[in-house]
């Protein structure tokens, strides 16, 4: 059922005015056994809070199914079922395509549903891309939700294509021939924007942090699913555990991530490109992100510079900054 | 055929493929979600019912997945939801599906799937072998052989009314030969929606439904604490399944006026047969040929081909194969470094025919692989050489039409 009138443009959607305002009802509950200071969490507890209810949650393999929902414990109050890593696309277009069949030819009752599919950095980030590219060319009502804790953060924190530049993981030790792994050299990838550019049907593509700055990341789930058809959040979730920094400082390593630049925070709305933290100007030192993390305790100043290089660029050079790696103003002639 | 001999439960004839005529079975279902992507030979199915829905003769979610995995985990998902559904695929995009294969059987959910059997990749071949659908044979899915296009029409009919028994709730995969099967052309009689209607109930998750009304977790994480109960639940539906089974085809003899007399295996002449050869799928028509030929020469020859294949019949051939003192195996398939070299077939009727009182020999023949014709030369050849065999006291296993 297509979302209220007022709504279709995305200036209404009931926007959350103030943190005494967001629905008190928790749908999700105690039993999950995440770690102290896990962010995901925080994450899964905002989105389902605002979609209410009336709503079908899909999970992808990852430490929010595995850590998350265990048997008679689950903490899920609203129907759930775990998908596949890498299947996060085809679990909402299943569960849409599904409801709307039912509701049309009249064996269920006409009501929205919401649909939400969430999946890690791996599932969704690497794996499970071309499903959920296949999801957004739908016309179906479902948001995908890319938690993004840079790291396959349920098998012992292994590199994604989606951690940071450099960082240590299991997969990406530091050692006496490799200061910095090899494997770990890979920029990260630019997975919201790409999904944003290839699917201009989609009508909402965000990044967040679920708690900076407050009350985004819970409008931004509010929004989409307003606006309906098929759209997509990706957050940016610190994990005390995979990046190696005390569990109470989880919300200001978040928002020091979007402070410096280095995770752009936008929102497309109907083409329309909004900066929820404008990080083309007074962006903090990157250094200030980095050296607060474990992971990144090999790094020399050059590391330092090299990656405050690159974030200079994304903001600086980018034809749509932090959105768009596209430099008109440094096309070169090719060589004669 | 004019109505009154076709009889009341069916509302026309149509000259079919065997793709064709399972698409009308999808439509008579009426099937909710279909997730569909390309490859040969299962793949005009969903070109048959894509067109279906385009003339407004069937009223369905179609939707083109991104991949082989991608289809089966919306078919998957959709089924959790609600929604009867069905997906397909052949040779190595089934094999691409495995995953979802495999999480579809242990969720329990009736997915009912068409598997135009191809060999598996590399070199690229688009004729039949039925290893890839043998690949689920351990995975919890019910597995079926189609021999003709109307078999595979009321096969489909089945297997929803099988896989959506609230004692069985497994995921169905009906298989026919690529080609020979898939694009090949017979008579169909279509069943009416009314009576179709009749034999299949609506299909319903009951309480384990994935919905706002009924809102539960499925699939969490279980470890070590439940597995082995979880897996002793699908080996119980398995059993059950059987029983199942047989009720379903006698329901459907009832209403279709079918004869499918038993529902496992297909007997030809086997009654006093002293050499029998077992096979699935399209061999049986030259199968059937050379036990006409060789009968005629007074040699007592017989056939029977396993329809079910899981679960398997194996009472049925120890109960049909106890005149044989000879049996050979016809395998469409290949089991690399298996016990003696034989097939999958073969192994699995050895396994069925170890308890008989009186064990025949048995022998196994590969044939038939990537496509390859078995004429009904090879079936006298394969007679021959298991009788053979039988004299010798013991079975072997050759390849049947191989250059060497």
């Amino acid at each position: 059922m297509p979302a209220p009138k007022e709504a279709r443009d995305g200036s209404d959607f009931g926007k959350i005015k103030g943190v005494h305002l967001v629905p008190e009802e928790e749908l999700y509950t105690s039993g999950h056994r995440t770690c102290e200071g896990c962010e995901s969490a925080l994450t899964m507890r905002q989105f389902i809070k605002v979609a209410g209810p009336r709503t079908i949650v899909t999970g992808s393999t990852g430490c929010m199914y595995v850590a998350n929902t265990s048997y008679m414990t689950t903490p899920w109050e609203v129907p759930w079922m775990h998908t596949q890593l890498g299947a996060a696309g085809a679990s909402a277009i299943g569960t849409a395509a599904a409801l709307r069949a039912l509701q049309r030819k009249g064996k269920d009752a006409r009501e929205k549903v919401n649909v939400i599919a969430f999946c890690g950095d791996l599932g969704g980030g690497d794996m499970g891309l071309s499903g959920i590219s296949r999801a957004l060319q739908t016309d179906y009502d479902l948001l995908v939700i890319l938690y993004d804790n840079e790291s396959a953060a349920n098998t012992d924190i292994q590199a994604t294509g989606l951690t940071t530049w450099g960082a240590q993981t299991t997969f990406t030790p530091t050692g006496s021939a490799d200061r910095v792994n090899r494997a770990s050299m890979r920029w990260k990838k630019n997975v919201a924007a790409m999904l944003a550019v290839g699917h201009p049907n989609a009508r909402y593509v965000a990044t967040a942090c679920a708690t900076f700055p407050p009350l985004d990341y819970m409008n931004k789930v509010k929004k989409a699913l307003a606006l309906g058809g098929p759209t997509l959040i990706h957050s940016l979730d610190p994990c005390p555990k995979g990046w190696d920094y005390h569990p109470r400082y989880s919300h200001e390593v978040g928002e020091l991530a979007v402070r410096c630049g280095i995770f752009p925070l936008w929102e497309l709305t109907d083409g329309v490109l909004k900066y929820n933290y404008d990080a083309r100007k007074n962006r903090k030192p990157v250094k200030e992100y980095l050296e607060c993390q474990g992971r990144f305790s090999h790094f020399e100043q050059s590391d330092v510079d090299f990656v405050q290089s690159k974030v200079d660029e994304m903001w600086d050079s980018w034809e749509v900054p932090g959105v768009l790696p596209v430099k008109t103003g440094a096309v070169r002639r090719p060589a004669t | 055929m004019t109505q009154k001999a076709l009889g009341a439960a069916y509302e026309a004839e149509e000259l079919l493929t065997g793709c064709q005529a399972v698409s009308h079975a999808v439509r008579l279902a009426d099937v909710d979600v279909i997730a569909a992507y390309p490859i040969r030979p299962y793949t005009e199915v969903m070109d048959t019912i894509s067109k279906l829905i385009a003339d407004g003769k069937f009223d369905a979610e179609y939707i083109i997945a991104d991949s082989e995995h991608s289809q089966f985990e919306i078919a998957k998902h959709a089924s959790a939801v609600g929604a009867r559904s069905f997906a397909g695929s052949s040779g190595t995009g089934w094999m691409y599906a495995m995953e979802a294969l495999a999480v579809t059987a242990t969720d329990r959910l009736p997915v009912v799937a068409l598997v135009g059997n191809r060999a598996l990749d590399d070199p690229g071949a688009f004729g039949v072998e039925h290893n890839d659908a043998l690949s689920v044979r351990d995975l919890g899915w019910l597995l079926v052989w189609a021999a003709t296009a109307q078999e595979a029409l009321d096969t489909t009919l089945i297997a929803y009314r099988v896989a959506e028994d609230p004692k069985v709730m497994m995921p169905c995969a009906v298989a026919m030969d690529g080609a020979f099967l898939t694009h090949s052309q017979h008579m169909v009689r279509l069943p009416s929606k009314s009576s179709v209607k009749k034999f299949l109930p609506p299909y319903s998750m009951g309480n384990r439904r994935l919905h706002p009304d009924n809102p539960i977790s499925i699939a969490p994480q279980v470890n070590e604490d439940w597995v082995m109960e979880i897996r002793r639940q699908q080996f119980e539906a398995m059993s059950a399944s059987e029983k199942v089974i047989k009720e379903a085809y006698q329901e459907y003899n009832g209403i279709f006026g079918t004869e499918y007399d038993n529902p496992f295996l297909e007997c030809y002449k086997t009654e006093d047969a002293a050499t029998v050869l077992v096979g699935m799928g399209t061999v049986v028509q030259p199968a059937k040929m050379a036990v006409d030929q060789l009968r005629a020469e007074g040699k007592k020859v017989g056939f029977a081909r396993v329809v079910w294949f899981r679960p398997f019949p194996a009472e049925d051939l120890r109960r049909e194969l106890a005149s044989a003192s000879s049996v050979g195996v016809v395998d469409r398939d290949v089991s690399f470094g298996s016990p003696d070299l034989g097939g999958v077939l073969f192994n699995d009727v050895r396994a069925a025919l170890y308890p008989a009182k009186r064990r025949p020999t048995i022998s196994g023949f590969i044939a038939g692989l990537g496509g390859r014709e078995i004429s009904i030369d090879d079936c006298v050849k394969m007679f021959a050489e298991t009788s053979e065999y039988a004299k010798r006291g013991v079975g072997s296993v050759s390849w049947i039409g191989v250059r060497e």
